[in-house]
Formats: C-alpha cells, structure tokens, sequence
C-alpha cells in the first residue's frame, strides 16, 4: 500500500452566537453577554479612566493621540465614499487658523471660536474641495497633499494671519483635564455616531458609491452631492481637532499644516484597517505613543518609526482591527485533509 | 528678457530630469515610486562617498551610483511591492515611508553642510546672448534633450519599454501574452531609479546634496508627471516648460518666495479642470465618472 502523505490545514469557523445570524444575536447566557459587551465596553472605561492615572507628560501625549485618532476617524469616513485624503493637515488647519484668528483678532471666547471654527472650517473644506469630488482614486489624494502643502505658502507669501510667525496669544481652556475629556468625548462620539452613520441607509449609499459609483447614479442618487456632504462631516471633525490644539497650545501656526497632521491619521487608519472606524482608532493609539517612546533612540527615531510602519503595512495589509475581530469572532482548528 | 529666455530653458531641462525616472516607473508602468526624491538624494550621496573615500573620479562612483541605485529599485520591489500590488495606496505609503526612512538616515549619517557637494563635469562659463550661462547647465540642457529622446525610443521600440507599457495598460491581458509581470515591474523601478541617479549625478553639482532636496525632487516630479498626463512623454516635456518657465517668470517679475506655488498652482488647476493632464489620453475614463 502506497504511503499516504497526511497534509493539514487550519479551518476557520465562527463562535456559536455569531452563526446564529451575522449581526442579529441570540443572547442565551451571560458569557454571551459579555461576549458582545466587552469589545464595546473595555476601550470606552479604558478611555476615560486613562486621563486619571497617567503622568503630566503622557497625558499631553494622550490629548494628542486623541486629535491624531479624531483625523483618522474623519479619514476612514472620507474613505468609505471612495475620497482617500492625503492631506488632513488641510482640514486640521483650516479649523485652527478660523478658530484662532477669531479668539486672537476678536477676542471671542473659546467655546464660540471653536464652534464657529468647526462650521467655517467645514464650509470651507467642503467648498475647496467640492470641484474635485468628480476625482477618483490617487488624483483626489495628490490634491489634498497639494492644498495641504500649498496653503502655508499661501499664508507666508501674503503674509495675512501672522505670517510665518503665526498668531500667539489665544486663550488657552481652563483645565488640562477637563481638556483631556473633551478630546476624549469628541473621540466617542465620533468613533460610535460613525459606526452608527456607516451601518445607516444613508451610510450604506456611502459604502455603495465608494464600490460602484455608476450603479448608485443610476439608481438616481446625485452622488457628488452625497460626497460634498461626507466631505462636510470630515472637514468638521478634522476642524474640531485644529480647533481644540489651537486652544490646547495656544499658538497658531504654519506647522498646523505639517505633514505629520496627514501622514499620521493615514498611519493609523491603514495599520489599524480601513473601513470600521475602530480600526482608525486602535491604529492611532498605537502609534502616537509609539513615535513619542521612540524619542529614546534619537535620531534614528524617524527611521524606526518607517520601519515599523513598513513592516506593518507590509505583513498585516488587512491591519491590525480586521485581524483582532477575525481572530475574535472565529476559533481555529487544524484538519486533517 | 534673454535671461528668462534661458533660465527659463534651464529650469525646465532640470524639471524633466527630475521626472523622467518617476515618468517611467509611476507613469508608463503603473508602479508606484515614492522613494523617487530618496534615491535622487542617496544616489548622489553614493557617488560623493566613492570620490571621497575611495578616490574614484566621478565618472566611475557616477556610473557605479548609477548601477546601486538601479539595484535599489530592484530590491525595494522584490522586498516591499510584491506583496502589496494592486493596493495602490498601499504601495504609495510604503514607497513614501521607505523614502522618508532613506532620507532621515543621511540625515542622521550627518548629511548636511558644505562638504557634500559633487563636482561638475565642466568648468567654466560661456555667453549666450549676453548672458552668462556655465557648461554645467549648457550640459544639463544637451543631456536632459538626449535622455528623453532615449526615453521615447525605448518605451516604443524596444521589447522591454512596450512591456512596460503593456503592464501599465492591462496587467491580466499582457500576463496571457507572455509578459511576466513581476519581472517587468521590478525591471521597470530598477530602470526608474537608476534614471534617478542619471539626473542626481547631473543636476546634483549645480548645488549641495542634502536630504530636503528628496521631498523637493519628489513633489517636483509629482506636479510635473500630473500636470502632462501620466503616461505621456510629449506632456511632460510640455508640463515641465510650462512649470519651468512659470517658476522663472514669477522668480523675476515678481518674489522668488512664490516660486514654489507655480507647481502646486499648476496641478490644483489641472486636477480641477482636466484630470487625465495636458496630453494624457488613456485613463480619461477612469479617472471621472
């Protein structure tokens, strides 16, 4: 008799309450409870506990995480349209400069400089970049890099909002923690109105233009419309976020417009999966802090970073939330083929 | 009026340069290569570190920059594109991060200062129209001319250039004649970075070689490589004398400080109005519904 060659593979098969059904669950005890309740509940008590306990430094570091993971999140739903930005750092600072011109020119109190920053800087996004919604692809992302990059040149040229010196005393909050839990709050409200939006029949239009833009048009759904709208929800997160460092630094500048305003909230939202917005959010609290800790190396600190974002990218395209929910929502056996 | 002339010619001849490596990997491949600017840099980096410590002429750590470079390209496909084509994001960041790690190494190798400074070809000056012009860039002009003829020849006679434009056109449909189209696409960034280095050992003496030159040389080539149409070699002679000439204009009438908007001017107003480029025909459709 022939010697047989046993070959094994890894079979993949869902938890009993996900086979059920895919998103309506049977909840028959409280291990199933907890089974649904705990990836919700953990990183919100974890969020919110983590301002309490962290030193003076780590939790500057956190309040700019948060600003990091709010870009990301307005990144994910541009996304989800089909518009991948290159340049956040646009929207980031089109809030702060409105934000801070208005509290350092007017002297208007905070809360109304940022409200009227969120408005003006979403009008504004969604009014520069409305001539291009037709783009697809890698031209859109090549014009957000290049508003993002253009417009601090704009301001050093002519000069207007304090030139390259930028504009210096704004009025700072209160309290650093009660500024930590207002970015913390933003973030919450962001991360879950966004998975809420996205699973809505308007956010299924959305996710349906981003796969197949001809069939929603002829559907008769005016799909450039749909795109400013999604447009004005991400500029105004990413308004919000200038808006509040404006504030959170009190200072105004070019360096608003930084490449690291675009290139970490892109980070993010691919090492930690397109598409869920948790991702966005689990890949900014990873490497925020991880390019912070890097300081220790000196300056080779770029050069890890890169190297860790290559490898990531590289290795776990998916990223890194889509292979945590895999992993949580299926158990793993090895058969015998 | 003579000065813009050839200023304006010169700019332009330098512009092209920059693009013609990026034309051919990004443009007429479909690869993306982000690291453009990076190996620009590290190329001329190479070639100074072969003069210095070695004491080779230039010519010689020239080509042998040259060869490296290519070599580069070859690997930076083999080790970071393969797993990753078709995600064309995803191979924009990584070629971007890579770029950005090369650059930020020099920089940390201590790569800034006086020292880093290659020598030119020629020396001396000559003038034209009464206006004093150096052989460097009399030679950068001939150079640039020839290389991009070298460029058309090669992308339309040659087995290996219509493969790459094959590859770029359809993937699927040039896989079933024959073409393997890893090794056409390793080849075709090997060919680009290698361009690179060509235009890092020829423009590089005009200056010092310093690593913000990288991102320069890379959004420069970005612009231009829109501006003409991805996959269009006559457009990007046009798009570099349009940008050329607007840069040298605006530097003489008006502050050489808005020199840097004509570009990111150029490709706003392109993007917005006509997004295949000035003579960029084949992705018409796909780019807009």
């Amino acid at each position: 008799m022939a010697e047989e060659k046993i070959t094994y593979r890894r079979e993949r098969i869902d938890r009993g309450i996900k086979a059920r059904a895919d998103t309506i669950f049977v909840i028959s005890s409280y291990r199933d409870i907890l089974y649904l309740l705990l990836p919700r509940v953990l990183p919100v008590v974890a969020l919110l506990v983590l301002p309490l306990i962290l030193p003076y430094y780590w939790s500057k570091v956190f309040t700019h995480t948060c600003m990091i993971a709010l870009l990301a999140l307005s990144w994910d739903l541009l996304a989800s349209i089909g518009l991948v930005s290159f340049g956040q750092a646009a929207l980031f600072g089109a809030g702060a400069y409105i934000s801070g011109a208005l509290n350092h020119y007017f002297h208007l109190p905070y809360g109304l400089a940022i409200l009227i920053g969120i408005f003006g800087g979403a009008t504004l996004g969604s009014l520069l970049l409305s001539p291009v919604v037709r783009l697809k692809g890698v031209y859109f992302a090549i014009f957000t890099l290049i508003l993002s990059l253009l417009s601090p040149r704009i301001i050093e040229s002519t000069d207007i909002l304090g030139g390259s010196h930028g504009l210096a005393p704004i009025a700072l909050f209160g309290s650093d923690l009660v500024a930590t839990y207002v970015a913390v709050g933003a973030v919450l409200v962001c991360l879950f109105g966004f998975r809420r939006l996205i699973d809505e029949d308007y956010g299924a239009v959305m996710r349906a233009i981003r796969d197949d833009d001809r069939a929603v048009m002829s559907a008769g759904i005016n799909i450039y419309w749909r795109k400013i709208q999604a447009l004005f929800i991400a500029s105004a997160v990413g308004s919000f976020a200038g808006a509040f460092t404006t504030h959170h630094f009190g200072f105004v500048g070019m360096t608003v417009f930084s490449l690291d305003y675009s290139i970490l909230p892109l980070a993010s939202a691919v090492l930690g999966g397109a598409g869920t917005f948790a991702g966005a959010l689990t890949g900014a609290m990873i490497l925020v802090p991880l390019s912070e800790s890097l300081r220790a190396v000196g300056g080779l600190r770029i050069v890890c970073y890169c190297i860790i974002l290559i490898a990531a990218v590289v290795y776990l395209p998916e990223g890194i939330f889509h292979y945590i929910a895999r992993k949580y929502h299926q158990f793993e056996r090895v058969v015998k083929v | 009026m003579e000065a813009v002339l050839i200023y304006g010619i010169i700019t332009s001849m330098i512009l092209s340069l920059w693009t013609v490596g990026l034309s051919l990997t990004y443009g007429i491949s479909g690869l993306a290569n982000f690291a453009h600017g990076a190996l620009y840099v590290s190329a001329g980096f190479i070639s100074w570190s072969f003069i210095h410590y070695t004491g080779l002429p230039f010519a010689l750590s020239a080509i042998i920059s040259i060869l490296l470079a290519g070599l580069l390209g070859f690997g930076v496909y083999w080790g970071l594109l393969l797993r990753l084509r078709g995600i064309i994001f995803a191979e924009v960041i990584v070629t971007f991060v890579a770029g950005v790690a090369i650059l930020q190494f020099l920089l940390w190798k201590g790569l800034y200062g006086y020292e880093y400074a290659l020598p030119v070809f020629v020396k001396g000056t000559v003038e034209i129209l009464g206006i004093p012009v150096d052989y460097q860039r009399l030679f950068i002009v001939g150079f640039g001319v020839a290389l991009i003829a070298f460029l058309w020849f090669f992308t339309h006679n040659t087995r290996i250039g219509l493969a790459f434009r094959g590859i770029a056109q359809n993937e699927l449909t040039a896989i079933s004649l024959g073409i393997d189209s890893d090794w056409i696409g390793s080849l075709s960034l090997a060919f680009g970075s290698a361009l690179a280095a060509v235009s890092a050992a020829v423009v590089l003496p005009l200056g010092l070689i310093e690593p913000n030159i990288g991102s320069e040389v890379l959004i420069y080539a970005v612009c231009v490589a829109v501006v003409g149409g991805m996959e269009s070699i006559p457009g990007m002679i046009l798009a570099s004398f349009i940008i050329g000439f607007g840069q040298v204009v605006t530097a003489t009438y008006w502050t050489p400080r808005c020199m840097t908007v004509v570009p990111l001017a150029a490709i706003t107003l392109i993007l917005a109005i006509r997004p295949s480029g000035l003579l960029g025909r084949f992705k018409e459709l796909e780019e807009r519904v």
